[in-house]
């Protein structure tokens, strides 16, 4: 967390992607939600040592992003942004596990550094997939998609209204932050005394806001039930975006693709 | 702290998820079933700021570093705990889909250990049992200042358990108890302090804030007994669902065996009932064939008896293939990246 400003840089960057016009971009939110969920699943059921049959799922984040008209760049540098934790506990698993696994022309690789290097392209994979996600559907979105599932109206609204007014926060925080760093040197003014007070001010003045929208939305009629428009259909490019993509991963699943190319590209040698 | 979709198995994960996804359906009929309409704009905001005061950061007396607040224990405090549990449920969707903490999969992990624990059981058990009945600064201190700190301890043991029974990560029980445990100790109490300074500022200037949500919001019954019922029939219904699947999977060992042998017996699961029930137990136990140390006792056994198969051959193909695929992966972005027009961030 320590680079929250970028964060939140990005966030209105996400929405600047997430709000343009590609064919994937106008495909129902629902169809690539649950499409992503069956990717994610599949790659993390692969055991701890699989390495060469990850990499075909690579497939779907790199379609979703070309289609999409992601900048791969921008992706790849939030993936290293975010990686910290999966690589910390990662690593341990080289130190721990040395039984040999595969040897190479002379070279023994410990399943450890297999096992590491797999939980790094897992990381790649469902991370690369999270974002892309939202990158291509947009925020607002998914949450209908997920209204549209079935989760409880009041959990969608709370996601739509935290999302709304992230923006509007995070600049009054950054303004706070600020005007501290101005009035201070050297750091100074950055102790716990001043931020209590700093951040409370935050929280009393969130709380007004939040006390003059609700009054603003009794004003529009607001009676405790949230309405949303949900311009949505789940039409044939729906159904075959879901089913192709799941039916690919889940024979991506049971045949190890690289495998058997590789054996072929041998056998053709040979 | 959060958990990542690369360390978790499809059956933790899948658990975790049934168990936050009751934890939310739960609070949302919660919420809703408490009249109070102005609840709503109230937690969406309040979400919004658990975010902008982590930009707040304060120096930690005494040493270099600087700390910033993470939300549970001061959203529980703030808004009661089903509207807490609710809250801070979307700021971690949030995190999880702009910021990758973490992960999709991963996410009904990451709203058990940090919205769960702040908000079922410190809330309840410490915070509301220090500050009693009446209010006082020193009562609030502490109350906040301890509740957060095992919140926190809570959900780093938590994350342990998960990561141990998915079995990915091959850092053994003790080792990675003994790693995240004081880390987070640390983490809680700076966490603890912030939380306390916040909750001491708003008493101050406005004690009806705290005070109302401290009467208004009564824990429900609810048992630790069903919770932990619901959870593990949960685990055993997607290990069930799942084990097929994991079964019918040769890794990399079995894979190899399979190569060299030229059977496609492996296509073939076993089925019936009884391999169904058989695979059902051995998921049931929570305990993967690997990642634990009596297991891999016999695979070090297996890997000698199996190293011939494991031959350079079989290698070279898989390097092959996988760099094909790559490539082709590679190819397969360039070519559907037809429009130039790229968006750059200004």
């Amino acid at each position: 967390m320590a680079k929250l400003d970028q964060h939140f840089f990005d966030i209105g960057y996400m929405d600047t992607l997430s709000a343009q016009q590609t064919p994937i971009h106008r495909l129902d939110p629902r169809a690539k939600l649950i499409t992503s969920l069956v990717f994610i699943t599949t790659v993390i059921s692969f055991g701890k040592y699989e390495i060469s049959a990850l990499l075909p799922y690579f497939a779907y984040p790199v379609f979703l992003g070309a289609m999409g008209n992601i900048p791969p760049v921008y992706l790849l540098k939030k993936l290293l942004l975010v990686s910290p934790f999966a690589v910390m506990i990662g690593i341990f698993n080289p130190l721990m596990d040395r039984d040999i696994l595969i040897n190479l022309g002379g070279m023994s690789i410990s399943g450890g550094w297999i096992s590491f290097l797999s939980i790094l392209i897992r990381f790649g994979l469902t991370v690369g997939a999270a974002l892309t996600l939202i990158a291509v559907t947009g925020f607002n979105a998914v949450c209908m998609a997920l209204d549209k599932l079935g989760t409880p109206r009041v959990f969608v609204v709370q996601l739509m209204f935290l999302y709304r007014y992230v923006f509007v926060l995070v600049d009054e925080a950054a303004r706070m932050v600020r005007a501290r760093s101005l009035r201070t040197f050297e750091g100074g003014g950055s102790g716990i005394k001043t931020y209590g007070p700093l951040v409370g001010h935050l929280l009393l003045r969130t709380m007004d806001r939040a006390q003059r929208i609700y009054l603003a939305m009794c004003c529009r009629g607001f009676d405790g039930e949230i309405r949303i428009v949900k311009p949505s259909k789940f039409g044939i490019m729906e159904i075959g975006f879901t089913v192709g993509w799941s039916a690919l991963f889940i024979f991506m699943r049971v045949y190890n693709v690289p495998s058997l190319m590789g054996g072929s590209i041998l056998e053709l040698i040979k | 702290m959060h958990m990542a979709d690369a360390l978790i198995s499809p059956t933790v994960g899948g658990a975790m998820w049934v168990a936050s996804a009751g934890l939310i359906a739960y609070s949302s009929k919660k919420v809703k079933d408490d009249s109070d309409d102005a609840r709503i704009p109230l937690m969406g905001v309040v979400g919004a700021f658990v975010f902008a005061a982590q930009m707040i950061n304060f120096t930690i007396p005494g040493t270099g570093s600087s700390g910033h607040l993470g939300g549970g224990m001061i959203l529980a405090i703030l808004l009661g705990p089903y509207a807490g549990l609710l809250t801070m449920a979307s700021v971690l969707a949030v995190q999880a889909l702009f910021f990758a903490d973490g992960g999709l999969m991963a996410l009904g992990c990451n709203i058990f250990n940090l919205g769960f624990f702040p908000c079922f059981i410190a809330y309840p058990l410490i915070f509301k049992n220090i500050v009693g009945s009446t209010l006082n600064k020193r009562r609030l201190f502490t109350a906040a200042t301890i509740s957060a700190i095992v919140a926190l301890q809570l959900g780093a043991f938590s994350v342990v358990l998960q990561t141990l029974f998915s079995g990915i990560s091959e850092l053994p029980f003790d080792t990675f108890v003994l790693l995240m445990q004081p880390i987070h100790l640390a983490i809680g109490i700076v966490e603890g302090l912030a939380t306390s300074a916040v909750v001491l500022f708003v008493w101050k200037a406005r004690p009806g804030i705290i005070r109302s949500v401290k009467t208004s919001a009564p824990v429900g019954n609810i048992s630790l007994r069903q919770v932990v019922i619901g959870f593990l029939a949960a685990a055993v219904v997607i290990g069930g669902i799942l084990s097929w699947f994991a079964s019918s999977n040769p890794d990399g060992l079995e894979w190899a065996m399979f190569k060299t042998a030229g059977t496609d017996d492996l296509s073939n699961p076993p089925e019936g009932l009884p391999a169904a029930l058989a695979n059902v137990q051995e998921k049931t136990a929570l305990l993967p064939g690997y990642g634990f140390k009596p297991n891999k006792a016999e695979h070090a056994a297996e890997a000698p008896s199996s190293e011939p198969l494991v031959n350079t051959g079989k290698t070279a193909s898989g390097l092959i293939g996988g760099a094909i695929t790559l490539l082709l992966a590679g190819l397969l972005g360039f070519a559907l990246k037809r429009r130039k027009t790229s968006i750059e961030p200004d």
